[in-house]
């Protein structure tokens, strides 16, 4: 620790930080615009000037760049000197000179930082008098806007696209006073990241082109507090909306997990909520006859229909869903009872994920949080496709990779916040990564090395590298030099390293691969290193599913085909993405009655006789567990239209309907609100035993008062309404949560998870977060980042996965067609958001250029693939990354129901016959 | 006099190649190295002999080096950079050097970079130095011919390699950090300092960019001693200067003469005086990043510490002469035009506020200006100063402004009571809209 003092008043602060982010951090009000809390410092904009004095007996002083300038001990500095005042007041009369000021027709007004800032610097009159100059905006396709003219050459954007997140194609052009930033030419920003350009930027010239679509300021906005449901990472996201739409997503700092940014398919994967394929109504099959499409029936007729078929039923079977929350699967399983309840998965993801549950209980090595990966000095990636799969574990580890590189900075006595010092010294130098797969990305760019391999043989690496560290581990036989001297390698820089990471998880379907992650980490373990693992699971609640249990849903098909059962409860799940759809079909037609719960029109929804309308996340509260063990809450933004309410209300209201006449309720039945709900969970199996520490619960209140979601200027609150009613109506009242749907309540710190967005006076933008936080980028006040339901008991590594697969053989006649997932296309509910939707690809198979020769398939040819009972049209991309004897096929909407990996023979399968060159 | 630069420069402007340089003494010091000068005790002689940069900043040579890590755990490798970007507007010195004695660069960098224990060098040439280019080119190829590059030096295990680049450009590229990332391809913007590049320099490594005069220095202080070197000059910072005069004086052009002359000697005795009928107002002493010097100043010697550093500074030595009839408004327009437009864009003073300054002073002479554009000027000469931007380019941009506001305020407030140009008449009023 340091002591500063800052205008005569001396402060204790960490001295590895600059100036800048010490005096944020101890609450002072310093603007600033090119320095970001995780990009660190460039000292280009000029902005956080402040006096800095030799000692307390200097009066004259000299200015320096706070941002660039370290906190040392002893450092005494002026915010409020006039000359550094009138410097900082110059500095935005500057960065005016050219801003269009059309601050009302801007996405950004209301919530940007040079509006912010300029305020605070007390700047209002233009004396600059020259014509200004104008930019020719781009299309960045469907999820950003450009308009240049309001820019402001902070350099925040390219530092963040190309440095942080390795992105090639937004640059900067130009010089002096025409510097232009964009791309070479007009065109979707093709980076997963390019989303936090919104946040990233500090005025208006990258704004949420999803948020234009149906705009409303921030000011405007009801939000709360979201945890994404587009993959398993369980990214923290702020959820707005109003009149019923939800508006946008934004970033929300957790400090163990997403930090400062998020993916593209998180961001923007919203708007599925707010689509015309919502299901609004609950619906009954008139006379339950399967001819007839459901109708609108009132709720109770509907209710008590079902609970009659419920209470008729010879068994029922619940299949629940890795996509609804916790709360909701309790719910089913306990109106069904834990024997009749499936988590709704296939057999292979069952068994990969118990696989997955037994190395994280019974092993010895934790899990990875991202922020652990992101600190991690050595990495191996077994199999999975990070980019497309878990994206923002990707960003994190292009941070990793700097981490070695850094003590060559640390050794020239470089702070860490000076960036653009610490990368000329660090240059080109990256820490290693391993990337084992079977598909190359630009990911694979800033690997140390790459495998490029079957499943079975980047296991077989797995296993060798586990071998070469544990003198115990089992080796691999029959390994080639060149596997074994790579093996060697990564061995080398796993057990060199302070704190290796190792990365495996469901996304190539191979058991073989998390067995030998498992090993790899165990014998780091037992060599005394401190090794985490990190598993990518298929969707945001996969292992909150997994440690609720149950088996695989063959079991609910052999229930019904058998007799066992004649009913069948769905929740949230679309059965046709998760099995082959004659069986679906077979089991449909064989139920007697089929009730599903979802939020969207699908294939499994087709087949209700009775749909109930299911809330999403936005729209409900619950608990996801992320891939990392971690239960984390989200909370209902708004109160959605029609019948929509949360699963487990149906549920609740399911099991009363149906106990109706019998005495005496018991469990869901019981549940009056989420209270409830979460204590029933957290009683459900022992690992749930602290899900109610996740968050505050209903009771919590500060002061007597509920926390409002909507900020204190929240307009139109009396006439929103008053083209339907010129009385104003109460809010809605939130039975669950200590959030309001409201203005008023409670304005104060509170429990991380109850912020409802952001905001501090005189900080309007997302950069208001600085004021949550004792120190700049660390944990926020009162954070509450979840809770991790998994830690590692076990202080040895329980005995070895022994079964190691043998090399790949390619076959003459057979191919091994493999899951290619794409960040997007292949989850289902951001798919249906208009703007995702834009990016899907179309369907493609991959092949190595010498199967293509095999096959006489050129590349770029379409195809038609018979697979699994369904024939398939696939452009032909011929790819030297993929294995030989193996296929890639791209898991888009339209291939959304196959089962891979799987052999199959592709000159029987592909029909040439009506190939045709695609453009 | 002596005249160690160019005292063989063939006055005709053609190229001293191989044989004539050896023939006159050329690559001798590298004899001296070998026979037993250690890079200590070549650091030493430079420091003894008080050579100072002749970019314009006037640093102690040896000063600079000694910030460089030395010894076996040095990092590896480390790098000469010579400064040949010559773009200082009214600056001619290097080309003179370059064009005419294209060896004495390659002997130089062989020096430094065995002063420096550094393998690698690079010459970072202005583009348009298209027959420097050429004449280098030979004269490297020569030298790895004749074995003094990419040899060990008799005797050592040093071995230099030398290599040249031609800029694509760009003012701000004299900048020595500017300079390295250029040379890196990245953008030419400087670097924040600390750390310098002498530890974190070209790709991170330990870097030493020289300015080629500087450079040329060298082989004459390890041929003849510090002693001697120091016997050259009038003032304590020892050997000669290249200076140059333009303008409006009889014999314009470029004379070597002893560190410590002055501007008056140089003005009368070498450059003839003023043409006919045109009066002396001020010069400025070293390209265009200079202040003004005026009457009043003409017998100080023009060296490193002689000018009082709230007058002005030498630069580069190279003159620019401003007369009587020529309007000091718009001759500091024509300077801030071009400092606005190589601008690198980076920091928000310099980007902003040079296009700003060069607007207001266009608005002056088209006689739109006002008494509050002259407090404009005013408020940007004291922000865009020392200390508040990234780098040098807006203090020295700033550096004649300021200096005419002090030295010719009357023909700014002239401009705005008469509304047009007082001395160039002609110029259009109102020309641009506003």
């Amino acid at each position: 620790m340091a002591t500063i003092i800052v205008d005569n008043r001396t402060y204790r602060v960490d001295e590895r930080q600059n100036l800048l982010a010490a005096c944020l951090g101890i609450g002072l009000n310093l603007p600033y615009f090119c320095w970001h809390p995780a990009m660190g410092s460039v000292g280009a904009c000029r902005q956080c000037a402040v006096k800095q004095f030799k000692d307390e007996h200097d009066r004259c002083g000299r200015l320096v760049m706070a941002c660039m300038t370290p906190a040392s001990d002893g450092t005494c500095v002026s915010i409020d000197d006039p000359e550094a005042k009138a410097f900082r007041a110059s500095v935005i009369e500057w960065l005016m000179v050219n801003h269009p000021h059309d601050c009302p027709v801007c996405d950004e007004g209301g919530e940007c930082h040079l509006q912010d800032m300029t305020v605070m610097t007390g700047h209002v009159y233009r004396r600059y008098r020259f014509p200004k100059r104008t930019y020719r905006n781009q299309d960045l396709g469907p999820f950003i806007r450009h308009e240049m003219n309001r820019c402001i050459q902070c350099y925040r954007c390219v530092r963040f696209y190309r440095d942080y997140a390795g992105g090639r194609d937004l640059n900067v052009f130009g010089a002096h006073d025409a510097l232009y930033f964009g791309r070479e030419q007009d065109g979707t920003l093709e980076n997963e990241f390019s989303g936090n350009l919104v946040e990233v930027c500090p005025t208006g010239v990258f704004t949420d082109k999803t948020l234009f679509h149906h705009y409303t300021r921030k000011w405007d906005l009801q939000s709360a507090q979201s945890i994404c449901p587009h993959c398993s990472l369980g990214c923290n996201t702020t959820a707005g909306e109003r009149y019923g739409i939800l508006r946008r997503i934004t970033n929300r700092f957790n400090s163990r997990v997403n930090g400062y940014f998020l993916c593209d398919r998180g961001r923007f994967g919203y708007e599925y909520v707010n689509s015309d394929n919502r299901i609004k109504r609950a619906l009954l099959r008139p006379e339950l006859d399967r001819t007839k499409p459901g109708k609108p029936e009132g709720v109770p007729q509907i209710l008590g229909v079902a609970a009659d078929r419920l209470r008729r039923a010879r068994g029922i079977v619940g299949i629940g869903s890795p996509r609804a929350s916790l709360e909701a699967n309790v719910a089913l399983r306990s109106l069904v009872g834990p024997h009749r309840f499936v988590p709704g998965i296939d057999e292979r993801e069952h068994r990969l994920l118990s696989t997955i549950l037994s190395v994280l209980r019974t092993g010895p090595v934790p899990a990875a949080s991202i922020q652990d990966a992101e600190e991690s000095d050595a990495v191996l990636v077994l199999g999975e496709d990070l980019l497309n799969d878990a994206p923002r574990l990707a960003l994190a580890l292009l941070q990793s990779v700097r981490q070695q590189p850094m003590e060559r900075a640390d050794e020239l006595k470089i702070p860490r916040w000076d960036d653009a010092a610490v990368r000329n010294a660090v240059q080109d130098r990256r820490g290693p990564l391993f990337v084992a797969g079977y598909r190359r990305t630009w990911f694979h760019d800033y690997a140390t090395e790459t495998y490029f391999g079957a499943p079975d043989n980047i296991a077989r690496l797995g296993f060798a590298v586990a071998g070469t560290i544990g003198s115990s581990a089992p080796s691999v036989p029959d390994l080639t030099n060149e596997m074994r001297d790579l093996a060697q390698r990564i061995a080398d820089a796993l057990t060199q390293a302070k704190r290796p990471l190792i990365i495996a998880g469901t996304g190539s379907g191979s058991h073989a691969t998390i067995e030998a992650a498992a090993n790899v980490a165990w014998a780091l373990h037992q060599r005394g290193k401190q090794p985490r693992l990190s598993f990518v699971l298929p969707e945001c609640n996969s292992l909150g599913l997994a440690l609720l249990g149950g088996e695989s849903l063959k079991e609910a098909f052999d229930s019904i085909s058998q007799g066992k059962a004649d009913t069948v409860i769905v929740l949230e799940n679309d059965l046709y993405r998760r099995a082959e759809q004659a069986k679906v079909d077979a089991f449909f037609d064989a139920a007697k009655t089929v009730i599903a719960i979802d939020s969207l029109e699908h294939r499994t929804t087709a087949h209700a006789d009775v749909l109930l309308p299911a809330a999403t996340y936005s729209e409900s509260d619950g608990t996801f567990v992320n891939q990392e063990g971690r239960a984390q809450r989200f909370y209902q933004v708004f109160v959605p239209d029609g019948d929509i309410t949360e699963s487990w209300r149906w549920l609740r209201d399911l099991a009363r309907a149906e106990s109706h006449e019998t005495d005496g309720l018991t469990g869901v039945a019981t549940w009056r609100n989420l209270d409830d709900a979460v204590s029933d969970t957290a009683a459900a199996v022992p690992e749930f035993a602290r899900i109610g520490e996740v968050a505050p619960s209903t009771g919590f209140r500060l002061a007597g008062q509920r926390v409002p979601r909507q900020p204190d200027r929240y307009s139109g609150r009396t006439s929103m309404l008053s083209h339907l009613t010129v009385h104003e109506p109460p809010p809605p009242h939130d039975p669950d949560t200590p959030l309001a749907f409201s203005m008023e309540g409670y304005r104060g710190p509170v429990p991380s998870p109850l912020i409802p967005q952001f905001w501090s006076p005189g900080w309007n933008s997302i950069q208001a977060l600085n004021k949550y936080q004792d120190e700049v980028g660390g944990p926020l006040r009162e954070e509450m980042p979840g809770i991790r339901l998994i830690e590692p008991v076990a202080t040895k590594a329980p005995s070895w996965f022994t079964a190691i697969p043998r090399p790949f053989q390619s076959s003459p006649h057979r191919w091994l067609l493999l899951p290619l997932s794409a960040v997007f296309g292949s989850e289902e509910l951001s798919n249906r958001s208009p703007a995702i939707a834009e990016r899907i690809s179309e369907p493609f198979m991959s092949l190595h250029p010498s199967d293509g020769a095999r096959l006489n398939l050129e590349d770029k040819v379409t195809v038609e693939l018979a697979l699994q009972g369904t024939t398939y049209r696939l452009a032909v991309r011929l790819d030297p990354s993929m294995p030989a004897g193996t296929a890639g096929i791209c898991l888009v909407p339209d291939v959304s129901g196959v089962r891979l990996p799987a052999w199959v023979d592709l000159s029987e399968a592909v029909k040439t016959g009506r190939k045709q060159r695609v453009a | 006099m002596e005249r160690p630069l160019t005292q063989y420069i063939h006055p005709d402007g053609s190229p001293r190649l191989l044989r004539e340089y050896v023939k006159d003494g050329g690559y001798r010091s590298l004899q001296i190295l070998a026979a037993g000068m250690a890079p200590q005790d070549l650091q030493r002689l430079v420091a003894e002999a008080g050579l100072r940069g002749r970019g314009g900043a006037g640093f102690p040579t040896a000063s600079k080096w000694s910030f460089v890590p030395m010894g076996s755990d040095a990092p590896k490798p480390k790098y000469i950079v010579a400064n040949a970007d010559e773009m200082e507007p009214g600056t001619f010195k290097d080309r003179v050097l370059l064009e005419g004695e294209p060896h004495g660069l390659v002997e130089s960098m062989i020096i430094a970079g065995y002063a420096l224990e550094a393998e690698v060098g690079f010459i970072f040439l202005r583009g348009e130095y298209h027959l420097s280019a050429a004449r280098l080119t030979q004269a490297i190829a020569e030298a790895y011919a004749e074995g003094y590059l990419g040899k060990p030096l008799p005797g050592t295990a040093f071995r230099f390699d030398l290599h040249l680049h031609a800029s694509a450009g760009r003012y701000i590229c004299g900048e020595e950090t500017a300079l390295l990332n250029a040379l890196e391809g990245k953008r030419a913007i400087p670097r924040a300092k600390p750390p310098y590049p002498q530890t974190v320099g070209l790709w991170g490594q330990p870097t030493i960019v020289q300015n080629v005069e500087t450079l040329y220095n060298l082989p004459h202080i390890v041929n003849h001693g510090s002693a001697w070197y120091q016997s050259l000059s009038r003032s304590k910072d020892g050997g000669t200067k290249i200076y140059g005069i333009s303008g409006r004086v009889t014999h314009p052009g470029w004379w070597e003469l002893p560190l410590g002359t002055t501007a008056r000697e140089l003005l009368e005795q070498h450059a003839g005086g003023m043409v006919n009928d045109v009066s002396f107002r001020g010069l400025l002493p070293g390209g265009a990043s200079t202040a003004f010097l005026t009457e009043e100043h003409l017998d100080l010697p023009m060296d490193f510490s002689s000018i009082p550093s709230q007058v002005g500074r030498l630069g580069t030595g190279t003159m620019i002469v401003l007369d009587d009839h020529t309007c000091p408004v718009g001759f500091v327009l024509n300077l801030e035009k071009f400092f606005a437009r190589e601008s690198c864009g980076w920091c928000t003073p310099c980007r902003e506020g040079l296009p700003w300054v060069a607007r207001i002073l266009e608005s002056f002479e088209e006689g739109r200006a006002t008494h509050d554009d002259l407090a404009l000027l005013d408020m940007h000469a004291d922000l865009l100063g020392p200390g508040y931007t990234f780098c040098a380019l807006a203090p020295g941009a700033m550096a004649p402004l300021q200096s005419a506001l002090k030295y010719f305020r009357d023909d700014f407030v002239r401009h705005i009571t008469l509304g047009r140009c007082p001395v160039n008449s002609k110029q259009k009023r109102h020309k641009v809209l506003v």
